[in-house]
């Protein structure tokens, strides 16, 4: 069987898993943004909170991928879980420390104008600081789910959704005959959504960064 | 092609109920007392006891060396800066203690950056404040183009620009007009003209001079540049270290009085030449010279040539703008040709251009006279040499007169209160002398 055919044959659990991999994600990309952002703005401000926010979030980076899911297990159970889990861990680091650089970097001059035509604190931040410090956020974000989506491809190990199942059938049962076509197939489906997901970034790029801080 | 729109909507901040800022067009009085900024860890206070008194509609300028604490001094006005004791009243209501944000949005504030947000169009700066403050769209909007029509830029061409796509010069005049834009009694600028090229900043000085005979904001200006204190203040608080007071006076009276060596040596040299940016040609007197238009015929200039008492007329255009001196050989030598005839005049001044303006342009001309020109550029007489001299030397001597009699007063009033010690009673509340504090 060609890989062609393979692809033909399997299709639709093809497709399933290319939107659960999308999906998963997604997910925790979004959850991770919320989350990276907010310790972004609690830390920012104290050179110390800030350091250990950034130091923290690249400790979990530097556990292999395969060991923290391995971890999880016992303490979330099989499945779901732990994919989210580890998924929104990783994906913290880039978005904490983009966010934090993108929200010190915003001009002193601009937060004392700021603050000196009478905005308050919250008004400031959402209004002001924030938008100014979105474009690098949002590069940290983009390199995130980057990352997330080779990563995703582990949590089958723990029974989690994705691509990754592909791979790990085929890596099961090397020899067969459809063994370089499963890791093939999920390989090459990791690498369009990561794709697809960059282009889908460059547009809310466009959309979203005020043409007056476009580059 | 529509651009998009960004979507990171603003939250609104603030209190929405805040009564927008009432149409007070003049400005409110500032009282500063004991005003004393400590930072911990240093023994010495940043700003030590500084009490002022500054008059609603007044223009102030702090002056000083850097690091004297003036813009320290400024920024506790709005409290961007707390200062550590002392009190601040405005309009006579006590604002120390008053919610920061909430005064903050009744004092404009402009800096020398500009501080505009480069992700916000020139509207959507400008409309910050208003907005804030509570007020509607379509109220705001209108204002939007009245700031912008106010600070010399076309609504229509600047409105959607963003920060980045304008000039110095026009950064600047929107960080006025957004500083201006809820109407605030009060205007506070940090170096605001600090960033641009002379030029620019020598019209933006105009335009603000301009500004505030429309508005009689009270104004807190800061400076390093002594030139630009004489050129915008009304009074001038001259400041050395800790911002202590060495001089709060008049540009004229501490031009020709300075009180001490420090704000001697702060004014400079040339203190005379200086005296000339302090009057306008609209306050001396200018001499009418005969004139002739270009359409009159020949003989009619002939003929003034002949009858006049001085040996040149001047020819206007045919909108009355002065285009050539003619003398009485030129018409001859040009063989009674007009287009060759003369000498083209290349200077001209206006009402309001300053004496030191005046004579530059006198002094560059050849034959020491130069036309003044109205608004639009139409003749209304001569400013020479003589003129010149002449008022010089009136405004000197009055200046010293003044001084004399300021001294003079100063002097009683410390004889009279010596006398008062001396017999036991308490002594009297100083009066107000015209430098308003001590």
């Amino acid at each position: 069987m060609t890989f062609w055919e393979y692809v033909g044959s399997r299709h639709e659990q093809l497709l399933a898993d290319t939107y659960q991999h999308a999906g998963a994600v997604f997910q925790c990309m979004v959850v991770a943004t919320l989350i990276g952002v907010a310790i972004g703005v609690l830390t920012y401000r104290s050179e110390w909170a800030g350091n250990l926010a950034v130091t923290a979030t690249a400790t979990v980076l530097t556990v292999p991928s395969l060991a923290l899911i391995g971890l999880l297990i016992p303490v979330t159970g099989l499945g779901v879980a732990p994919t989210v889990t580890a998924l929104v861990l990783y994906g913290l680091l880039p978005v904490v420390r983009n966010a934090i650089v993108g929200l010190r970097g915003v001009d002193p001059s601009l937060v004392d104008a700021a603050t000196g035509i009478g905005m308050s604190r919250v008004a400031r931040l959402f209004r002001v600081e924030l938008p100014l410090a979105w474009p690098p956020i949002l590069t940290g974000i983009r390199v995130a789910t980057q990352m997330l989506m080779g990563i995703a491809a582990i949590a089958a190990y723990a029974s989690g959704p994705g691509l990754g199942n592909e791979i790990f059938r085929g890596i099961s049962s090397l020899g067969s005959a459809n063994a370089l076509n499963q890791v093939l197939a999920g390989t090459l489906g990791i690498i369009v959504l990561a794709l697809l997901f960059d282009a889908a970034y460059v547009l809310i790029g466009r959309l979203t960064i005020p043409r007056g801080i476009r580059a | 092609m529509p651009e998009p729109e960004p979507v990171s909507e603003p939250v609104s901040g603030g209190t929405p109920g805040a009564a927008p800022a009432a149409g007070n067009p003049s400005g409110a009085t500032i009282e500063l007392e004991n005003l004393t900024k400590r930072y911990p860890g240093n023994p010495a206070p940043a700003v030590d006891c500084v009490n002022m008194e500054i008059k609603a509609g007044e223009l102030v300028v702090f002056v000083g060396p850097s690091g004297c604490g003036k813009t320290t001094t400024m920024k506790m006005i709005n409290r961007l800066i707390e200062p550590t004791s002392g009190r601040i009243r405005i309009d006579d209501e006590d604002v120390t203690d008053m919610d920061p944000v909430k005064l903050r949005r009744k004092i404009g504030y402009a800096i020398q950056s500009s501080g505009l947000f480069p992700h916000m169009t020139v509207a959507q700066n400008i409309a910050l404040v208003p907005r804030m403050t509570g007020w509607s769209k379509g109220r705001t909007d209108a204002r939007v183009e009245e700031m912008l029509d106010l600070v010399g830029l076309d609504p229509g061409e600047f409105r959607g620009r963003y920060p980045r796509q304008l000039s110095g010069g026009q950064q600047q005049r929107v960080g006025v007009a957004r500083a201006l834009a809820a109407d605030p009694p009060v205007l506070l600028m940090d170096e605001p003209f600090g960033a641009v090229d002379p030029i620019t900043r020598d019209h933006l000085q105009d335009e603000l001079i301009r500004l505030q005979h429309e508005l009689h904001k009270t104004i807190v200006f800061v400076t390093h540049d002594f030139d630009e204190a004489i050129k915008l203040g009304d009074r001038i608080a001259v400041l050395r270290e800790r911002s202590h007071i060495a001089q709060f006076d008049t540009p004229e009276a501490i031009l020709t009085n300075p009180a001490d060596d420090f704000v001697s040596g702060f004014v400079g040299a040339g203190a005379a030449l200086k005296r000339l940016n302090l009057t306008r040609v609209r306050d001396v007197e200018i001499v009418d010279v005969p004139t002739a238009a270009v359409d009159d015929p020949l003989q009619s200039i002939f003929d003034k040539l002949r009858a006049g008492t001085t040996n040149e007329v001047l020819l206007l255009d045919r909108h009355r703008r002065p285009y050539k001196w003619l003398r009485r050989g030129d018409l001859m030598r040009a063989r009674g040709s007009l287009a060759r005839a003369g000498t083209l005049v290349h200077d001209t001044v206006t009402r309001d251009a300053t004496l030191r303006d005046a004579l530059e342009a006198v002094l560059t001309d050849n034959a020491g006279r130069v036309p003044v020109t109205g608004r639009r550029g139409e003749y209304e007489g001569v400013v020479d040499m003589e003129t010149l001299m002449n008022s010089v030397h009136e405004l000197l001597e009055e200046d010293r007169l003044d001084a004399v009699e300021h001294q003079h007063r100063l002097e009683e009033q410390r004889a009279q209160q010596t006398r008062q010690e001396q017999e036991g009673a308490p002594p009297d509340p100083p009066p107000d002398g015209p430098e308003g504090l001590r």
